[in-house]
């Protein structure tokens, strides 16, 4: 399903003036993507998707799915207009009273399915989120990522056009988010899902999305595909979310075995120094004088408390009398040296 | 030891009349202040099921207004509608009303607290995925308090048989009638005993299987 959102606005009263948190906002969402929603809190992500999803009624603009307005729908066919979407949280949101099972049952009972369809149905759909053999689990004997995988599943029991994801990974750790993250785009192909993930987390746009949305003060200040707003960020706030992004060592080696190789494998070196090292231009210095060139793959430095340690991540391109020696030479600068298969030189 | 007998039937049949006076009695409460808690429950704006805040406010106010009045007051007022209802005023199943009127909002407030304490994350995912409103307090609201209803519900009860005993002072029979009539203007101080004992057991007997039941309904999940 397409979503289409129509110069929407929410005002909530506050003490003596109006707080607007959704201010005039108009997105097309197409069908069949992942559409990311950025902002920091109180940006007013939530109040968006609330009206997004049809949880509330905006003060004044439309909200279309495939073409039909369903924002001004009455009570009653909202129920059921909210059947054909699904959604998951933060907090996962899941019945302590019910198991796994009875978790991704409950949207088929209240929708008037036969038991023997629903045995079928969320068994089914446990195996999608890979909790198979998992029915009879209390919430609280399930992990985090567990948890979020039968809301998923529960989520989308109902075989809905619109999945909406609210901070669904914010309360996760960043492997468990990995793996989230990778199941909603797994899920997201296989059935042909528009998926709309509200977050504050840049990471979470980088790896899953496809098209963007920059929140600030309730409006849009930037949107369009991942791709254009990663190149050309046009806005400061979309700079200080790229700025802000982290990249575990793990993404760096990964994104720098991706890159186009120049040299020879054993040329590739993972170089790590410590403190002021971090503020030298080591590798020009080397580079004049051994006449070895470098090629950063990819780098990072991670600020201690009260030190910066540094990774990079190079090629050596050098004969091997002129790479020996920039190794020497980069050894007596404190710097650690290990090659490609983690042996430190 | 026929003196002995004779407790022994003054008791026994005074712990049955009890017995029957507080069960029917919270078994009427609860029929009339489970609604009511339900009500008070989604009515109140703050948790946004199905906000009425004009009806909320006018059911707080009543029963603000029952549960302030002493139950003994309470039950002399109520005196002409169990003449209406039942056709006397004297009398165990005449005390079954007042009782039960007397415990109503009581109950009412334990079912919204316990209805409240529920997550509202809960509530808002159900809305989300398309409940209707009996549905939210029907599959998700009732089953997730369930615990906390338990343990309402005793409370309630525990309640009711301290009401019962004051019932006895306006003829409702029962242990606390017992303790008046014979243990106190009779100074038979062993029925006094005798009477105190009899309920205290009961409510020791209900505290630990309500406690039990709630324990057991938090354990499976």
């Amino acid at each position: 399903m397409d979503i289409r959102l129509q110069k929407l606005k929410k005002y909530y009263p506050s003490q003596n003036t109006m707080i607007k948190a959704v201010d005039d906002i108009s997105i097309d969402i197409p069908s069949n993507t992942i559409y990311g929603i950025i902002g920091k809190s109180g940006a007013g992500k939530s109040s968006l998707i609330r009206l997004i999803s049809l949880l509330e009624k905006p003060d004044a603009g439309l909200v279309f799915y495939n073409d039909e307005e369903v924002s001004s729908l009455c009570e009653k066919e909202l129920v059921l207009k909210r059947r054909e979407v699904g959604m998951i949280f933060q907090n996962f949101n899941l019945f302590n009273s019910r198991n796994a099972f009875g978790n991704v049952a409950y949207p088929l009972e209240i929708n008037g399915k036969s038991k023997a369809f629903i045995e079928k149905r969320v068994k089914e759909l446990l195996d999608l989120v890979g909790l198979s053999g998992r029915e009879d689990a209390p919430m609280s004997t399930l992990s985090g990522g567990q948890k979020q995988r039968v809301a998923i599943a529960r989520a989308l029991a109902n075989n809905p056009g619109i999945l909406f994801c609210d901070e669904a990974t914010s309360a996760l750790d960043p492997q468990t988010t990995k793996s989230i993250l990778g199941l909603l785009r797994d899920i997201q192909k296989k059935i042909g899902l528009t998926i709309v993930m509200i977050t504050h987390q840049m990471e979470v746009v980088r790896d899953v999305c496809e098209w963007v949305a920059v929140l600030d003060e309730g409006q849009v200040v930037e949107k369009g595909l991942v791709k254009d707003i990663f190149a050309r960020p046009k806005e400061n706030i979309t700079r200080e979310f790229l700025s802000h992004m982290h990249y575990t060592e793990a993404e760096i080696k990964e994104q720098s075995e991706k890159t186009l190789l120049w040299s020879k494998d054993e040329a590739a070196f993972i170089l790590r120094f410590i403190g002021e090292k971090t503020g030298e231009p080591i590798l020009s210095k080397i580079s004049k004088k051994t006449n070895v060139d470098f090629n950063i793959r990819g780098a990072s430095v991670a600020h201690l408390l009260d030190e910066e340690v540094g990774t990079l991540y190079v090629d050596m391109l050098g004969s091997e009398v002129e790479i020996s020696e920039a190794i020497q030479l980069l050894k007596t600068e404190g710097v650690q040296i290990e090659n490609t298969k983690g042996e430190i030189l | 030891m026929t003196s002995f007998n004779a407790m022994y039937t003054l008791v026994g049949n005074a712990t049955l009349q009890t017995l029957a006076m507080v069960f029917s009695a919270t078994f009427f409460s609860l029929l009339l202040g489970f609604p009511l808690g339900i009500l008070l429950c989604i009515s109140d704006p703050s948790t946004g099921i199905s906000p009425k805040p004009i009806v909320f406010k006018v059911l707080t106010r009543i029963v603000n207004v029952l549960r302030s009045f002493p139950f003994i007051i309470l039950m002399i007022l109520i005196f002409p509608l169990s003449r209406i209802i039942i056709g006397t005023s004297i009398g165990t199943s005449a005390s079954v009303i007042p009782l039960s009127i007397a415990a109503a909002p009581f109950v009412a407030r334990i079912i919204e607290t316990a209805l409240k304490e529920v997550d509202p994350g809960l509530v808002q995912a159900a809305r989300a995925i398309g409940s209707t409103k009996l549905q939210i307090i029907f599959k998700v609201l009732i089953p997730e308090a369930l615990p906390s209803l338990v343990a309402g519900v005793t409370l309630t009860i525990i309640n009711i048989i301290g009401y019962s005993a004051m019932a006895g002072a306006i003829g409702g029979g029962g242990l606390g009638d017992l303790a008046i009539r014979y243990g106190y203007q009779r100074f038979r101080t062993d029925i006094m005993i005798a009477s105190v004992l009899v309920i205290l057991i009961l409510v020791e007997i209900i505290q630990f299987f309500g406690t039990r039941i709630s324990n057991n309904l938090m354990k499976k999940r």
